[in-house]
């Protein structure tokens, strides 16, 4: 009975690895849908200053977030050299500006550690483990936290 | 569990489709057409409920339209007199069967004061409980047509010739021979004789196949029925008792294996069937097979989809003159065709969520028999133009404005039979509803022969609630936009009709919602008419497209009174920073759009600018300030909601011709948010500002 347990908690994880506020983070694969250039938004009133604005994507209004200042890092300052990840969280698609987009990391599921306690600010809260790799460590992005809807004031 | 409410909802939307029938069937007796072919629709109708909702166990349901289906078997038969009040008690009791549906679909428990009046009047019909009852709604339930049928010990032959149709519909004799199969042995036999000789002759469409089933030891026929119930008028069956002479002589021939049945003329017409065949549970319903039920969802990601296609044309078409290319090149020829096929995509697509007005405008005739019942008048509600079309969310979201128009109407507008004959009027009044199309708008007018609008009245009531000054000087049209305002009533006390906390100004929120607007003309004496003019579809706008601080922006044309290009006299400070435009006597605040949005303030003096003279709810009317205007067109509408949330200010966004994202702005919202500073650049978290409305 536990042979086929263990296998499942085991499973193959890929993660897009990718640096924003110049650390190393990574998203699941699964929730990428694509990576785009850069390319100007439209500014939308009344936005905290970690929405950069809308873009069309084929016909959608898609959010962009800069995460860097989502997770608490100085703002990006957008050029045609950075990366737009488009991601899908539940039924929302969004837009995360980041500096650069490195590489695939597959790693077993049971690779991916719990966040270390005793830390809570804007970056820790939107992580939901850490993955060593070599020397360095990388941190596995909770979407969910991203969503700009997603405080419960805002109804 | 999804099977079962997928199959529950298929029962409801039957049941709006039964309703309607029936209150059409209902509609046309009361209008004297109570022929024996109308009252067998209403009783068809009110029978398909009763059976479809016995399935579900929805004994509430049952029980009621049990009892109106017996009084219309009376009717039917000709041993109840339909005179007035009979008609009226077969409405009520539509009415009450309409609820009772809704009721099961909400799963909320009837509302017994409606109902048990009604049940005993319809018991009172009736006479006195008949001790038949019971066994009649056993017998009710068979509707299949088989002759009379002996019990035998010895088993049963089956003769089935499926017919041309059966084939058609993408029924399968195989499925049909499995199921006997299942009844016990069976010994099959195949008639092949009508089979044409030349293969040229072969009529694919035609049913040549008749198959002789034997069962025998079946003690009765009832599992046989229950296999061929909803083919009885698809085949020619028999089904009788097997007699002693018959049993050797089917076991003469090779008994062919039930499976290895389907011969080459029985599989091809069932390709031709790739057309969706209506479903068996259809088949007891008497219905045109011309509709096809979607899933609104699948729709508006077509629209979606098609919206993409127009802006995407758009922008090649724009790329395509950026490039420069001789006019004469077959690009742009290529290019118009590629727009017709475009704009008709999109014309056929917005027409598959167009839905006729008739079940709304249906509706609205029991609302108007509720209401002159409850106000002792005598109104006759009479619809026109039931045929047109509009957008299924709109017909959806009139129902409301609507009934209280109508409500209105019959309580405010038109008078009492003795007032009416006193002013040499028939004693019963008249409400016309009406739909129509005039090009690109929908407009819906309710127009009544009472005493129409008193004016005199309206000023002085909108005076004592202080909406207007009493030195108010007002032209005949500002009177009657009067009627929606906020908190305005005419009526001298609550009724149980008006009074429910509901003006006309929440008929016009609704309405102006919609994108649409309502009008009222009226003349002393001879009656009121509201016209409300609506688009045809919501996922298309009328916008004027602005610029403010850089940005381009829509505003929906339908809130625009007019545009202005101020001079230095036409405007006045008020304290530091807010000016007043002064339009015909009248001073207007003038709301900085920028500014409203968070932009830093325009240094552009306000004369160099252009202001839009709204007309909102909040605020009856406002200046908006704006950089330019550049165009008037239609836009596609795109929510914001589902992707990033509600923007306070912004309704949605739309796609430019050049790829672009403009929002839409709100203006109701932004004048609101100027009504109240209080409420907005509040915030609780402090990095995200909103309006707490």
């Amino acid at each position: 009975m536990q042979q086929p347990d263990d296998a499942a908690q085991t499973k193959e994880l890929e993660f897009v690895t990718l640096v924003a506020g110049g650390q190393n983070f990574c998203i699941e694969i699964t929730q990428i849908r694509e990576i785009r250039r850069w390319s100007p938004v439209t500014i939308l009133p009344h936005s905290p200053d970690y929405v950069l604005g809308v873009i069309n994507l084929r016909g959608a209004v898609i959010p962009i977030i800069d995460l860097a200042a989502k997770l608490g890092f100085p703002r990006i300052d957008p050029t045609e050299r950075h990366v737009i990840i488009i991601a899908a969280i539940e039924d929302c698609t969004i837009g995360l500006l980041v500096e650069s987009v490195s590489e695939i990391l597959g790693v077993k599921s049971d690779m991916v550690r719990e966040t270390p306690k005793g830390t809570d600010d804007a970056t820790t809260r939107a992580i939901l483990g850490i993955i060593a790799m070599g020397d360095d460590m990388t941190k596995v992005i909770n979407l969910a936290t991203l969503l700009p809807n997603n405080d419960p004031v805002a109804a | 569990m999804t099977q079962d409410s997928s199959i529950l909802n298929a029962f409801f939307e039957e049941c709006e489709d039964l309703i309607v029938a029936l209150t059409e069937g209902l509609e046309a007796m009361r209008e004297g057409h109570a022929d024996d072919e109308t009252v067998n629709a209403v009783f068809r109708a009110v029978h398909s409920i009763k059976g479809a909702a016995g399935a579900f166990a929805l004994d509430e349901l049952v029980g009621f339209a049990h009892k109106f289906e017996t009084v219309l078997d009376e009717v039917r038969s000709h041993r109840l007199e339909t005179d007035d009040g009979l008609l009226r008690t077969l409405q009520r009791a539509g009415d009450i069967l309409a609820d009772l549906v809704d009721d099961a679909r909400a799963q909320t428990p009837a509302n017994r004061n409606a109902v048990d009046p009604v049940l005993a009047e319809l018991q009172a019909l009736l006479g006195p409980e008949t001790a038949q009852e019971e066994e009649e709604f056993v017998f009710e339930a068979m509707t299949l047509d088989f002759g009379p049928l002996d019990d035998a010990e010895g088993g049963y032959r089956v003769t089935f010739k499926p017919s041309a149709e059966f084939y058609a519909t993408g029924n399968d004799p195989v499925l049909i021979l499995k199921a006997l199969s299942e009844l016990g042995e069976v010994k099959t036999q195949l008639d092949t004789s009508a089979l044409p000789d030349s293969f040229d002759a072969f009529d694919w469409s035609a049913g040549y196949l008749v198959w002789t089933v034997d069962i025998p030891g079946l003690g009765t026929d009832l599992a046989i029925r229950d296999v061929f119930q909803f083919m009885d008028d698809l085949c020619d069956l028999k089904v009788e008792p097997l007699t002693e002479e018959s049993v050797p002589e089917l076991l003469e021939p090779d008994p062919v294996p039930v499976t290895a049945q389907p011969v080459a003329p029985v599989d091809e017409p069932q390709e031709q069937a790739a057309v969706p065949a209506p479903k068996p549970a259809d088949r007891t319903v008497k219905k045109p097979a011309t509709t096809l039920r979607v899933d609104p969802e699948r729709v508006d990601r077509l629209i979606n989809a098609v919206g993409e296609l127009i802006i995407n044309q758009s922008v090649i078409s724009q790329r395509l003159q950026e490039a420069d290319l001789p006019n004469s090149s077959d690009l742009f020829s290529d290019l118009d065709d590629y727009k017709l096929l475009a704009r008709e995509i999109q014309e056929g697509v917005m027409a598959i969520r167009a839905q006729p007005v008739k079940p709304l405008f249906q509706r609205m005739l029991r609302i108007a028999r509720e209401a002159a019942d409850a106000t002792d008048k005598d109104v006759e509600l009479v619809t026109e133009g039931e045929s047109t079309e509009v957008d299924k969310t709109v017909v959806e979201r009139l129902a409301d404005p609507l009934t209280h128009m109508i409500r209105n109407a019959i309580d405010h507008g038109i008078e009492t039979p003795d007032q009416r004959q006193a002013a040499g009027k028939p004693r019963q009044g008249t409400l016309r509803l009406s739909a129509s199309q005039r090009s690109g708008s929908i407009v819906i007018e309710i127009a009544d022969n009472g005493a129409g609008l008193n004016r005199p009245r309206i000023r002085d009531i909108a005076v004592e609630r202080g909406l207007i000054p009493s030195d108010a000087v007002l032209s005949d049209p500002e009177i009657d936009q009067l009627l929606f305002a906020p908190g305005f009533s005419t009526a001298k006390e609550v009724t149980n009709l008006s009074g429910r906390g509901v003006g006309m100004d929440v008929v016009k929120t609704a309405i102006t919602a919609l994108g649409g607007r309502v009008a009222i003309a009226t003349i002393p004496g001879e009656g009121t008419t509201f016209s409300i003019t609506l688009p045809l579809t919501l996922a298309v706008m009328d916008g004027m497209i602005i610029t403010v601080c850089g940005q381009t922006m829509v505003v929906p044309i339908s809130s625009i009174l007019e545009t202005i290009r101020p001079t230095e006299s036409d405007l006045s400070m008020l304290g530091l920073k807010s000016q007043l435009l002064h339009i015909r006597g009248d001073y207007v605040p003038i709301i900085d759009l920028g500014e409203r949005l968070g932009h830093p303030a325009s240094d552009k003096p306000m004369a160099d600018r252009v202001l839009l003279l709204l007309q909102t709810e909040s605020v009856s009317q406002c200046a908006l300030a704006v950089d330019d205007i550049f165009d008037q067109r239609q836009v596609v509408v795109k929510s914001m909601q589902g992707s990033y949330g509600e923007i306070v200010g912004v309704s949605g966004a739309t796609i430019l011709g050049d790829g672009k994202i403009a929002l839409i702005i709100d203006p109701d919202a932004i004048a609101h948010s100027g009504a109240m500073p209080q409420h907005i650049h509040t915030s609780p978290q402090g990095d995200r500002i909103h309006a707490t409305a």
